[in-house]
């Protein structure tokens, strides 16, 4: 569904996907495509080779389906109304076995203005890290952890 | 009361399954329950954080349950 071709008028405003498939970030910016937009911000997240200073070798993302949906669908729906002017928004989270360089997210939002959407994509992605119920653990040479859950 | 609770991530490790089932007294508040599974899972106390959620959004302490809610124990998210 995502993925397919659908004509602009009929996309929806917001798009909230997580998937076991690679992302297609082309596709994912088509969905934020709009006549009023006169900016597209996007932020791609991709898994990094080190983690404070140890080498990574893949990630493994596990999510709470229901409920990451439901959160990432609150957080989008936020920012639209502290950014009236946004157009749309597409976030689509990536989970399962990573490896380094594959994209694990992509928020992408369209706006009449830059400056707004510098803004509401920052929030959408911050905010993304501190509700979204998906969890990242790190896979080294020598162990794994689990991405900030002891202090 | 018997609720059904899912696990994930770090969570699931230290319990060493995907759901637990417990009983607990009518009404319990989530502050109860947290504090009922930290005795009985004491690695669970060494986490940064853990939340409880009820049909998809987190709870507040003094929320109280019930046996036909969705719950989930949440540990430290890292999405992103």
């Amino acid at each position: 569904m995502l993925f397919t071709y659908v004509p602009p008028e009929s996309i929806a405003l917001i798009t909230i996907d997580l998937t076991d498939q690679p992302i297609n970030v082309a596709a994912t910016l088509d969905l934020v495509q709009s006549d009023g937009a006169g900016a597209v911000n996007t932020f791609i997240g991709t898994v990094r080779n080190k983690s404070t200073g140890r080498p990574v070798v893949r990630l493994e993302y596990e999510a709470y389906d229901s409920m990451a949906l439901h959160q990432l669908r609150k957080v989008a729906d936020q920012a639209k109304e502290q950014w009236p002017m946004l157009e749309r928004v597409a976030v689509v989270h990536r989970k399962g076995t990573l490896q380094i360089g594959d994209v694990a997210v992509v928020v992408a939002v369209s706006t009449p203005h830059r400056a707004e959407s510098f803004a509401a994509c920052q929030y959408i992605i911050d905010t993304l890290k501190q509700v979204v119920t998906i969890w990242k653990k790190e896979f080294y040479e020598d162990g794994d952890v689990w991405v900030a859950a002891h202090p | 009361m018997n609720l059904k609770i899912a696990l994930f991530g770090i969570a699931k490790e230290i319990v060493g399954q995907p759901v637990l089932e417990v009983t607990t007294p009518a009404d319990q508040p989530v502050q109860a329950l947290l504090e009922q599974l930290r005795t009985q899972y004491p690695g669970l106390r060494g986490l940064s954080s853990l939340a409880v959620a009820v049909n998809n959004e987190y709870a507040e302490d003094t929320q109280l349950l019930h046996e036909r809610d969705e719950i989930a124990l949440i540990p430290p998210v890292a999405g992103g």
